[in-house]
């Protein structure tokens, strides 16, 4: 929460390279998360998110660069930050065998001052699941559980790796009020995503990387800001963007994948022309759009980009 | 509560969920015990089969304990995660060794109390001064078969430790002096039994509680070997995901 000395950097990364073997996951990430706000990490899957967030629970070592939490190193000061940071894994991480009210209160007796189990079992919408086996539980409800055990101990920093993934809508909108709560109550929260929707929901600070670096970084606001600045188009025919700038009178460029922009406001005229002068140069544009965000312009280029990746 | 406390009881009640875990660790050794003192189908070197097979059921108890069912739990806490979330929160790896060291004893105490019962009933009436160089070897045995145990648990993953887990503590209640003693063994099989810790466990306690019984050498020489480098080896090799 901003106080009168100004917001709390709770997460510090430096540079982080974190490799396995040969393989650089993570390849000179910044950031900063602060109390009181929710920092996403966004990006497509294999972009090195959970690298990086392993890194910060103390799990893999930094090949290079630095990173903080709560100004403590993760792996050397491991054992201090175990007591004040709450983490929720991608996957896993409980007994099949156990009910969601046992583990509970094995994770509560590891801290000095755990949350009631009875009452966290009911903010994460678990009360009349709480004694049937984890393995009769729906994705959702692990999830949810995997979420009750990071926020047990009263963590001051919340690291929850993909929280959504696989759940359902009650639950997101459940997962979305308690990190509303958190942020209330002065907590950082860092949340890995590859889901936009998410982030947008979620977030008053973005990170999004890919292929092990930031590529854009910002205030949910200054991301989504740029909404009307730009005028976009897609077409599979080539486009000569010099020509195309002299005709519009404007700066345009490709953005790869058949994405093309002008800086111009989307107004009626400015797309009038540009559709007449498309018409004249016999390109078949599959979409003009106003700018949108520049978020969703990034992301959307990323998952396009890994996907090609994938297939290849 | 404790930490330590609070992970005691989460592996309790999730042993005491273990039917198959339980029918190792009391259902085999009793079966064995019961059947194997009462028809005599093997030769043993006593004149009353139970004062064979009791003591060498106490070491199989051991085994199916300390190595099976503490390798086969932790195999899979490992694979499902379970040892990595633990690794972010305060409870730390000696209060983790701790709890799981407490799960064995009681279970291995548990263990003693009924078979020593059950073979008293079978008319079993070991001398009493046998009785410290006996736990000292159950309590070597337990070093060496938990090493085992964990050393497979933190290498492969969750059901190959299962699988080769009873499978050595099948292989080790054939060859290991429990139903057959060693010295009835093929000359080869005896000589290769004398060096794995099972044959060694069921020397001491057949030997240390029977009367006039004598341990051979060997015997403490073999045990003590596997209760130090197994828990190394373990130590060393274990991955907590």
């Amino acid at each position: 929460m901003p106080t009168s000395t100004g917001p709390v950097e709770v997460i510090e990364v430096e540079d982080l390279v974190v490799r396995y073997g040969d393989l650089v996951a993570v390849d000179g990430v910044s950031f900063t998360a602060r109390a009181g706000e929710v920092t996403v990490v966004l990006g497509p899957n294999g972009a090195g998110k959970t690298s990086t967030v392993e890194h910060l629970e103390g799990y893999r070592p930094a090949a290079a660069g630095r990173a903080r939490v709560l100004g403590l190193d993760p792996q050397r000061d491991h054992h201090q930050l175990v007591r004040r940071v709450g983490v929720m894994l991608q996957e896993g991480g409980i007994q099949p065998a156990i009910r969601p009210r046992e583990v509970l209160r094995q994770y509560a007796g590891f801290f000095p001052d755990p949350l009631d189990v009875d009452e966290l079992l009911d903010s994460v919408g678990l009360t009349e699941r709480a004694g049937t086996t984890v393995r009769r539980l729906s994705g959702g409800e692990r999830q949810r559980l995997s979420l009750a055990l990071a926020l047990i101990g009263r963590p001051e920093v919340v690291v929850l790796d993909e929280p959504t993934a696989g759940i359902d809508l009650e639950g997101r909108e459940r997962i979305r009020s308690i990190l509303e709560g958190l942020r209330t109550s002065g907590t950082g929260v860092l949340v890995t995503t590859h889901d936009l929707d998410e982030a947008e929901r979620f977030a008053d600070h973005v990170v999004v990387i890919d292929r092990g670096r930031v590529v854009a970084a910002g205030s949910l606001a200054d991301l989504t800001s740029e909404r009307s600045t730009t005028l976009g188009f897609r077409s599979h025919d080539p486009v000569d963007v010099e020509t195309l700038g002299r005709a519009m009178a404007a700066d345009a460029r490709s953005t790869g994948n058949g994405a093309y922009e002008v800086d111009l406001p989307a107004e009626p005229q400015h797309i009038a022309r540009l559709s007449t002068w498309l018409a004249e140069q016999g390109v078949a544009a599959t979409e003009i759009r106003a700018g949108g965000s520049r978020l969703e312009d990034v992301y959307r280029d990323l998952v396009t980009g890994a996907e090609r990746r994938d297939e290849a | 509560m404790s930490a330590y406390r609070a992970q005691v009881r989460t592996e309790l009640a999730l042993a005491s969920r273990q039917g198959e875990q339980l029918l190792v660790s009391l259902g085999i050794p009793l079966l064995v015990l019961t059947f194997f003192s009462l028809v005599e189908v093997v030769p043993v070197p006593t004149a009353d089969p139970v004062d064979y097979v009791a003591p060498a059921t106490l070491a199989l108890a051991v085994v199916s304990t300390a190595m099976v069912s503490l390798g086969i739990g932790t195999g899979f806490d490992r694979q499902y995660g379970v040892l990595k979330r633990l690794g972010a929160t305060p409870l730390g790896t000696g209060r983790w060794i701790a709890a799981k060291t407490t799960l064995v004893v009681l279970t291995e105490l548990v263990q003693l109390v009924v078979l020593v019962g059950v073979a008293a009933a079978l008319g079993w009436r070991p001398p009493v001064a046998g009785w410290p160089a006996a736990l000292a070897g159950l309590t070597l045995g337990t070093l060496a078969f938990a090493g085992i145990g964990l050393l497979l648990a933190g290498t492969l993953p969750g059901l190959v430790t299962l699988a080769v887990t009873n499978g050595i503590y099948l292989v080790l209640l054939l060859t290991g002096g429990v139903i057959v003693p060693v010295e009835e063994l093929p000359g080869p099989l005896a000589t290769v039994s004398r060096l794995l810790p099972a044959a060694a466990l069921v020397e001491v306690t057949t030997e240390s509680l029977v009367a006039g019984g004598s341990v051979g050498t060997w015997a403490w020489v073999t045990l003590t070997a596997w209760a130090v480098a197994a828990p190394l080896a373990a130590a060393r090799c274990f991955r907590w995901e």
